[in-house]
């Protein structure tokens, strides 16, 4: 029963990792760089959540949204102001550039507002807890998971029935193509760039009810698992980032069941490598050949 | 003819890097030099060290490594264990040091084989994160709480070491090797056909790299009074690199360059930790932008550079 339990701890977990993940995937999927400011954007979410919640007053949903709203055009804004100029440099550059403008939202944000966490309120959602065959699930966990579920369903939606994402597919297929066909590029990245922040806001506001303390640099470690995530699903993927998160929430889940949760953080990376070692693709992708 | 005047280029700069040594050993044992002064001399040292090491690995084999302070981390370790668990000197704990993190840089340089760029600089992120948790579950160094380290990095160690990496490194450029490293950083598949063996010059890159930063780690261990994991996170990784990047990527002279000039910015900005991140993240993008080349670009140093530094050990006299 406790290994149930953890599952579904796992789970949660990792439906917060899918979110951010999707958003590593989709600017990876059409830009091909790894925007390490993602998990600081992820971050500024949670904050803007928590603001929403004890200084507006406001409720989950109307929280979630506005939550999700400053994200999007703030992910819109790194990229037109940072990554947009380098569009043409070397991939070294770019991921340099994104390392910068990491460091930059981290420190720039305790500059402004100083490094003490913060608490999330408890009652933002019902905390009841129901039993199921004697396994007793946390209310909230299941709306986390809800939360997430509809929102990749809604992202499918959009990638897949709307105009928007079939440039951002056109796109990432082959930008110049695209470019011939018509297709706006720089306003189909920064609509990416938009709809990846909006669900690492989403995926801040969730992390907040459910783990309580946020800090300026806690995106970083989420960050860089659902980074992990993206890679073990195969960057690029859509379906594989959701995969990906989820796989990862639930293998840390397991570590910790087993007694090991001070290596928790550590597995996570070792899946990394071992993924990049052996299935370098992963789990969905292809293998591509280079041409010379 | 151009290696006679090569060779004098080299024993000149020796010499000159001696005068300064014996110059500022003179300083410290007239007690002129006060301890904040020797402490800034020690971390520029060690700096130039890690700098020089990653610029063999990023600068020079183009391998996108950016979990430098893993290395730095295990050689710390490995010589603080020796000195204060086993009692060995000081010299030996620096060698350990230095090869039990080329013994990590094979571990990660074999699986590197396989990756490229993103994929290498995140697998190497999270090398650096495992050691560092590595060393916090492990009881015998001490886990989260650090341990105790007696200070003995001196001028001389610090000095010596320093010599030695840069004249390995700048030698081991200048080879065939070295050729083969930038053959494969200028494009790994041409590279490839053109009969190269990528794996195997990448690993050794890696392991030379990672043995020089092990060194460093031995010098930075001994310079505290305590280690901990938490100072070996990605931050520091990121530290070093920005002293490559901003240097100039594929330039050893603009790595030692950057090495002392952010070392002096940094101890002048100790107290506000938040301004000098922000100023570091600021100097990283606004390069990237304008001036993607760094400092030097691939350059090696100028003239005056070398009138001036006395410390720069370069043996080649090309125009820049």
């Amino acid at each position: 029963m406790e290994l149930i339990q953890q599952l579904i701890n796992g789970v949660s977990l990792g439906s917060i990792y899918a979110l951010i993940a999707l958003g590593y995937t989709m600017v990876y999927g059409i830009v091909k760089l790894i925007n390490f400011a993602h998990g600081d954007v992820f971050m500024v979410g949670s904050f803007v959540g928590f603001y929403s919640i004890t200084v507006l007053d406001l409720s989950f949903v109307p929280a979630l949204l506005i939550s999700m709203t400053v994200c999007a055009l703030f992910g819109v804004l790194i990229e037109r102001i940072a990554y947009k100029p380098l569009r043409n440099a070397t991939r070294i550059a770019a991921l340099i550039t994104a390392i910068g403008v990491s460091l930059l939202i981290e420190y720039g944000f305790i500059y402004v507002r100083g490094a003490q966490p913060e608490a999330y309120p408890n009652d933002v959602l019902p905390a009841d807890k129901f039993n199921i065959f004697g396994v007793s699930i946390n209310s909230q966990s299941v709306l986390i998971f809800g939360v997430a579920v509809v929102l990749m369903i809604i992202l499918q939606i959009i990638v897949h029935r709307t105009k928007i994402g079939k440039a951002m597919r056109a796109v990432s297929f082959d930008a110049d193509a695209a470019k011939l066909m018509g297709i706006n590029v720089d306003n189909t990245i920064s609509a990416t760039f938009a709809i990846g922040s909006a669900l690492a806001g989403a995926a801040g506001v969730i992390f907040g009810i459910y783990y309580i303390k946020i800090e300026p640099l806690m995106g970083v470690l989420p960050g860089l698992k659902a980074f992990v995530a993206a890679v073990l699903g195969g960057i690029g993927i859509i379906p594989g980032a959701m995969v990906g998160g989820l796989l990862l929430g639930v293998i840390e889940a397991l570590v910790s069941a087993a007694g090991y949760s001070l290596w928790r953080d550590a597995v996570a990376f070792v899946v990394l490598i071992l993924i990049l070692i052996f299935l370098p693709q992963g789990l969905f992708g292809k293998n591509k050949k280079e041409k010379v | 003819m151009t290696t006679i005047k090569r060779a004098k280029g080299f024993w000149l700069s020796i010499l000159l890097s001696l005068i300064f040594f014996a110059a500022i050993q003179v300083l410290i044992g007239g007690g002129s030099l006060n301890p904040f002064y020797q402490n800034t001399l020690m971390f520029i040292g060690i700096n130039i060290i890690l700098a020089a090491s990653l610029h063999l690995i990023i600068g020079i084999t183009g391998q996108f490594s950016i979990g430098h302070a893993g290395f730095l981390a295990v050689g710390a370790y490995a010589s603080a264990v020796l000195t204060m668990k086993l009692q060995m000197p000081f010299a030996l704990a620096l060698i350990v040091g230095g090869l039990a993190a080329a013994l990590a840089g094979l571990i990660i340089g074999i699986p590197s084989l396989r990756l490229k760029g993103d994929y290498l600089a995140i697998a190497t992120l999270g090398f650096g994160e495992i050691v560092r948790i590595m060393l916090l579950n492990i009881d015998y160094v001490g886990g989260a709480s650090g341990m105790q380290v007696s200070h003995l990095t001196t001028w001389p160690w610090v000095f010596a070491s320093v010599i030695v990496t840069i004249v390995v490194i700048r030698n081991f450029t200048s080879s065939t090797h070295g050729r083969a490293c930038i053959s494969i950083r200028e494009d790994e598949t041409a590279a490839d056909s053109m009969g190269i063996n990528t794996t195997y010059y990448k690993v050794v890159a890696f392991a030379i790299g990672a043995f020089f930063a092990g060194i460093a780690g031995g010098l930075y261990a001994h310079n505290f009074y305590i280690i901990q994991p938490s100072n070996f996170g990605f931050l520091k990784s990121f530290d070093i690199l920005i002293l490559v990047v901003l240097g100039g990527l594929g330039s050893l002279s603009g790595a030692v360059l950057a090495a002392i000039l952010l070392t002096v910015v940094t101890t002048f900005l100790q107290d506000y930790p938040e301004t000098r991140m922000i100023i570091y993240s600021l100097v990283l993008i606004v390069m990237m932008i304008y001036r993607p080349q760094g400092l030097m670009g691939t350059k090696e140093i100028t003239s005056m550079f070398k009138r001036k530094g006395g410390s720069s050990h370069e043996n080649k006299n090309t125009a820049a």
